[in-house]
């Protein structure tokens, strides 16, 4: 039977080569946990190009970030721990760091200190969060709006969002409390001091959802940082969420008739963590990455891809020029002063607490 | 030139009664765009009419009339819409000319049986009618995503370049993405490499197992089934989990104990776990295949004196072949197509390509994944043609007539 | 007949008694075919059977407060928990120890987080109570009723004790209770309140939605199967082209498809309104709802009816029909009455594949279902990937699992699963 005999061939032919890829050992090599795209793209030229060229580590990107913790905590159970170095947000890595799940780094001997001296401890200063992130980069959720879709009034103020007489049209909102409930209390006329306070109480959850449902109707809601961009590129909505990095990419290399919103936005870190119980030899050369990617240049080199503040004071004089468009990444970056003074800060231990709770109320919500 | 044979009405009124209906229709809809549905729909059933009577009455010859017509809408079409109106006009014009002769010369009936009834020829042609708006359902998502696919910019969005066929709204930036980024090619190998030895796994493993199911007397049959197309009947979530620590629980043992290298290993597991996930999808189709299996072939083949093993190549395997064939083909897409296990299971060296395109649709939104569609539906139907042409090769060389 | 009496006894070729001979045969041939189904059997029950099951059991386990505050666990049985009134000193003792020792090797946030899915706040007062209670003397610096109440008042609280003797057993239906909108109290099962009520929605939608695209999937299938299997075969394997094609093409380009197709702005709403049939300002909404996953998904299933109805009608003589008509039948009773009994087994077979692969998916409808078109799927993803609730997750693939086996079991009493046919 000739078909038997093609497929006894491509058997065997399948098993040989995979067979062949058991012979090519690979010990200089890392896997980093990544975001993938854009940010994934700034890393590779920033961090991972020039360390592999310096030491002749592979480094082998991989974008499962947005399930890390999950992920993490399953390797963890597991023994069998695949990643070397991960970039999360500040809340998971405190929580990966509460369950012991991220080692634990001191900045003054394992970070490089800033070229005038000062140890990374003072150079990072309020960014260290927990004992196990190193901080990379500082990002805010904003909105940007279509400028040909607004009329001759663009939106200055993020409670636009809520204005829908002045503002009719579809807006996107991620479907998860955090943040959108902070907006709604924002522009229910409650102080930003006193918005977790009174998000804490039952009256104040409800006030904030209460004050979502007056735009229910008029919110596509979205789950990825991805789904804006391409919802604002469409003209499907007229103004939506996502992180500034985004919008910037939107607005200045691709071009479209888009600007962002620089109030109310809710400023995040995302860094590095290296997972617990790493191999001795495996920990080291993720510790000698993490020195080499997060010293003074490296950090100001990756505002070069992409609009994503340094997290050290020493690397913000440093910022140039993007690399392909040549224009002043200075004043992109969420850091800049001008962009930080209406900015929000979230407030971590505050989520840690709530956030199954809020969730559970606000996909009800949702789906009610 | 046959006429109908029941009907009451002559071909040249039932020709201009239909032509008008159809006019009629599409005046609606115009008239509906444009405010008056009555006005529309009296005025194309008048238009229709008038063109049908005139190309009748005239008895010019049938190229001519069709041509005309053709002219005359596009014009029509170009003076009132614009250039998209000469696109219409020419689609409308086309189609009425061809209806009209359709209709009036009897050519619906060429191909059928004569005894049917107008209402059965009727119902032929409406019921063709629905099928192919079923194959538009199934096939417009892929003719949505290849133009996509060339797309100057990076989102999912026919932009005016593209509509107006503006060369610069075109570019094969993406496919250039695709066969030079390395992220994407070691992914399309790593799908190329698990997908078959996955399917050769499941189908080996499942045809044995299926054939022993189909024995008269087996023990505990329904559970045994049971059992064996679970993996179909899991959300693939839980099963992804699952397998995640059963499979880093044997990662380490044959890394450890063993010492066998960490990235073969790791084919090892995604290989193995896809051939669970394809498994029911051969169970079901070689039973299925099975059943009407006649077991006295095996049993003469015995008599003759055969082993079992030449019994089963030589004789039960070219039967049930195309069972073990469509179960290997839903066994292969289960694996090319599946991202959810190997995201658990795999580790990046593994990443195939659904894994890549997920990653790519969730957090940089990049039509590459739309060139990668293509190139695969164009090596699909390449392959799908071939298949069928040599299926007719053959049957020619053995003097079959096409079934 | 067989006789009883020993020499009336019907021997075989080889002279051993008939029916020895053939119990033996029979024993033969089961040993024959369970020989061929063990490798795949053992395989399947130690690589997919054993994980799955030891992740569903997570559905009940709770043995992380018991492991982690044994001595609190213990103490805290003799307390009365509706009595209203706080623990006594030994239980803040306990506590203060378990803690201590809890902290010291960092497994305090893992009760912490399981605790937390009861009462927010508890997360933070672990932390909080851990972070100060590393330093303490056990010896000397009790009593320690007023010093945790000194470090968080919600030591001061009747419920986060009523939480911790509730949620201490080493098995619990907690998770179950949670799956089907209710939760586990000192008093007993109780409704969640109403705010935070969603799965059950969940779950009938997932089922009401798998139903709908099943029946639009043998709505649009049948007539298809039915043309592929009456054309000549050329013309039906260059057609069948056109059915496997989406198939050779991913489910995210499929529905990153549907999502250009259908949007706001997208293909369908463009022509339409090009068309004028439907306003510039009032273009439908067929994405981010019911509409968009029913769409996307009877598209992305239809294959998986339309190849078993095919191999199914294959096989129906097209005679048949003839001979109906010829009997006097008119067409539809000679197809309802002789053709359709006999697709039926393709119908049953599409239906169970398409129903079992629509109940399970949540790829689809993330992308096109919006809030209002989500399956309880992606509340299980949600769970296993994001909130970490395991738990929770297990407990509802549980009900999902019983759900899809009590509805094979009913196929299977009416249709038979022998019956089930896909392709070939």
């Amino acid at each position: 039977m000739n078909f038997t005999k093609t497929i006894m061939t491509t058997a065997s032919a399948a098993l040989i080569s995979s067979a062949a890829f058991a012979g090519s050992h690979m010990s200089m090599e890392m896997t980093i946990v990544s975001w993938g795209g854009a940010y994934s793209a700034s890393q590779l030229k920033a961090y991972h190009e020039p360390y592999s060229a310096k030491t002749g580590v592979t480094i082998l990107n991989d974008d499962s970030s947005s399930t890390a913790v999950a992920q993490l905590r399953a390797m963890n159970e597991a023994n069998n721990i695949t990643w070397d170095v991960v970039d999360v947000e500040a809340a998971p890595a405190m929580q990966l760091c509460d369950e012991g799940l991220a080692l634990e780094i001191d900045p003054d001997t394992m970070l490089a200190p800033a070229p005038d001296g000062t140890p990374a401890s003072e150079d990072f200063g309020d960014m260290l969060v927990s004992e196990c992130f190193i901080p990379q980069i500082v990002y805010s959720t904003t909105f940007g709006y279509r400028t040909d879709l607004v009329g001759d009034n663009p939106p200055d103020s993020v409670c636009a969002v809520f204005d829908t007489k002045t503002y009719p049209g579809k807006r996107s909102l991620f479907s998860v409390p955090i943040n959108q409930m902070e907006w709604a209390l924002l522009c229910d006329g409650v102080a930003k001091s006193d918005i977790y306070d009174v998000l804490a109480t039952e009256e104040g959850q409800d006030r904030a959802l209460a004050k979502l449902d007056t735009i229910k109707g008029d919110v596509i809601w979205v789950s990825s940082g991805s789904d804006t961009p391409q919802l604002l590129a469409d003209g499907e909505v007229i103004m939506g969420a996502t992180y500034n990095g985004r919008l910037f990419s939107l607005i200045e290399e691709q071009k479209q008739p888009v600007a962002m919103i620089w109030d109310g936005q809710v400023m995040d870190l995302d860094g590095w963590i290296i997972p617990a119980g790493l191999s001795p030899e495996r920990q080291a050369r993720a510790l000698d990455y993490i020195m080499f990617a997060t010293d003074t240049q490296r950090l100001a080199d990756q505002a070069k891809y992409i609009s994503y503040g340094p997290a050290r004071a020493s690397s913000a004089p440093l910022v140039g020029k993007h690399a392909d468009l040549g224009i002043d990444m200075a004043p992109h970056m969420p850091t800049a002063p001008e962009n930080l003074s209406r900015a929000f800060l979230m407030n971590y231990d505050f989520w840690a607490d709530y956030r199954d709770d809020l969730d559970a109320k606000f996909q009800a919500w949702l789906a009610k | 030139m046959s006429e109908p044979k029941n009907s009451f009405l002559s071909p040249f009124v039932f020709t201009l009664i239909c032509m008008a209906m159809m006019g009629g229709l599409i005046g609606l809809v115009a008239g509906v765009a444009n405010g008056s549905g009555p006005l529309g729909l009296i005025s194309g059933a008048l238009f229709m009419f008038l063109i049908s009577f005139l190309a009748i009455f005239l008895r010019q010859k049938e190229l001519i009339v069709r041509y005309s017509i053709c002219f005359f809408l596009i014009i029509f079409g170009f003076l009132f819409i614009g250039i998209i109106g000469v696109f219409l006009g020419l689609i409308l014009g086309w189609f009425s000319g061809w209806f009209l002769y359709w209709l009036n010369l009897g050519r619906y009936r060429a191909k059928l049986q004569p005894y049917l009834s107008a209402g059965q020829v009727l119902w032929h042609y409406t019921f063709r009618v629905i099928c192919g708006v079923i194959f538009v359902f199934l096939i417009t998502p892929i003719l949505v995503v290849m133009p996509l696919s060339f797309n100057a910019q990076d989102f999912f969005t026919f932009t005016p370049e593209m509509l107006r066929f503006d060369p610069d709204g075109y570019s094969l930036k993406h496919y250039k993405d695709f066969f030079t980024n390395n992220e994407w090619q070691r992914s399309f190998k790593n799908s190329l490499l698990i997908a078959p030895v996955a399917t050769i796994v499941s189908v080996s493993l499942g045809t044995l197992a299926a054939i022993g199911l189909s024995q008269s007397h087996v023990p505990f049959k329904r559970a045994i089934t049971a059992i064996l197309i679970s993996p179909m009947i899991v959300p693939l979530i839980i099963s992804a989990t699952g397998m995640f620590f059963f499979y880093s629980h044997v990662g380490n043992f044959l890394e450890d104990r063993i010492g066998l290298d960490k990235n073969f290993v790791g084919y090892v597991k995604v290989i193995l776990a896809h051939s669970v996930l394809g498994i029911p999808f051969v169970i079901i189709t070689v039973t299925a295949t099975l059943v009407g299996f006649d077991s006295s072939l095996t049993r003469a083949a015995a008599n003759m004196g055969a082993d079992p093993v030449k019994t089963f190549f030589k004789i039960q395997m070219p039967l049930i072949l195309p069972g073990v064939i469509s179960g290997g083909l839903f066994a292969f897409i289960t694996s090319f197509d599946e991202v959810v296990v190997v995201m658990f299971v795999g580790s990046t060296n593994q990443k195939t390509l659904p894994w890549q395109m997920f990653t790519g649709l969730r957090e940089q939104i990049s039509p590459t994944i739309l060139a990668v569609a293509t190139i695969l539906v164009a090596i699909s139907i390449a392959l799908l043609v071939t298949l069928e042409l040599l299926r007719r090769r053959s049957e020619r060389l053995r003097g079959l007539s096409p079934g | 007949m067989v006789n009883s009496s020993p020499n009336s006894t019907l021997l075989s070729a080889d002279g051993t008694p008939l029916k020895k001979s053939l119990s033996r045969s029979l024993r033969q041939q089961k040993i024959r075919a369970l020989l061929l189904i063990s490798p795949l059997l053992i395989f399947i029950l130690v690589a997919f059977i054993m994980p799955i099951v030891s992740m569903l059991s997570r559905s009940v386990e709770n043995d992380l407060v018991s492991q982690t505050l044994p001595a609190t666990v213990s103490a805290i049985q003799s307390w009365d928990a509706l009595s209203g009134e706080l623990p006594d000193e030994l239980v803040y003792k306990a506590f203060a120890q378990d803690i201590q020792n809890a902290a010291k090797v960092k497994v305090h946030t893992k009760v912490a987080l399981r605790l937390n899915y009861e009462k927010s706040g508890i997360a933070s007062l672990f932390k909080k109570t851990a972070r100060k209670a590393k330093k303490w003397d056990m010896e000397t610096d009790g009593p320690f009723k007023e010093k945790l109440i000194k470090v968080h008042k919600g030591w001061g609280e009747v419920e986060v004790w009523q939480i911790i003797k509730t949620h201490s057993p080493r098995y619990t239906s907690g998770y179950f209770l949670n799956a089907i909108d209710m939760r586990k109290t000192a008093e007993g099962a109780d409704f969640q309140p109403e705010d935070k009520t969603i799965l059950i929605k969940l779950f009938q939608r997932t089922l009401v939605m798998s139903l709908i695209i099943t029946f639009s999937c043998i709505l649009l299938g049948y007539p298809v199967a039915w043309l592929l299997a009456n054309l000549p075969m050329r013309q039906a394997n260059l057609l069948m082209i056109l059915v496997l094609l989406p198939f050779w093409t991913s489910l995210l380009v499929r529905t990153s498809a549907w999502k250009v197709m259908l949007q706001q702005q997208g293909v369908i709403n463009d022509i339409l309104v090009q068309l004028s049939l439907v306003s510039d300002d009032a273009r439908l909404i067929m994405i981010n709802n019911e509409i968009g996953t029913i769409v996307a998904m009877t598209h992305i299933l239809l294959p998986f009816m339309i190849l078993p109805m095919y191999s199914v009608m294959q096989t129906i003589p097209p005679s048949y029909l003839r001979a109906a008509k010829s009997l006097g039948a008119t067409n539809w009773t000679a197809f309802w009455r002789v053709y359709f009994p006999q697709s039926i087994p393709g119908i049953g077979a599409g239906s169970i594949l398409v129903f079992i692969l629509a109940i399970g998916y949540y790829i689809t409808p993330e992308i096109v279902g919006g809030t209002k078109g989500v399956f309880i799927s992606n509340r299980i993803a949600y769970h296993i990937l994001k909130s970490l609730n395991w738990g929770l997750a297990a407990a509802l693939g549980t009900i999902l699992l019983v759900a899809v086996l009590i509805l094979y079991w009913t196929y299977d009493k009416i249709v038979g699963i022998d019956n089930v046919k896909l392709g070939g």
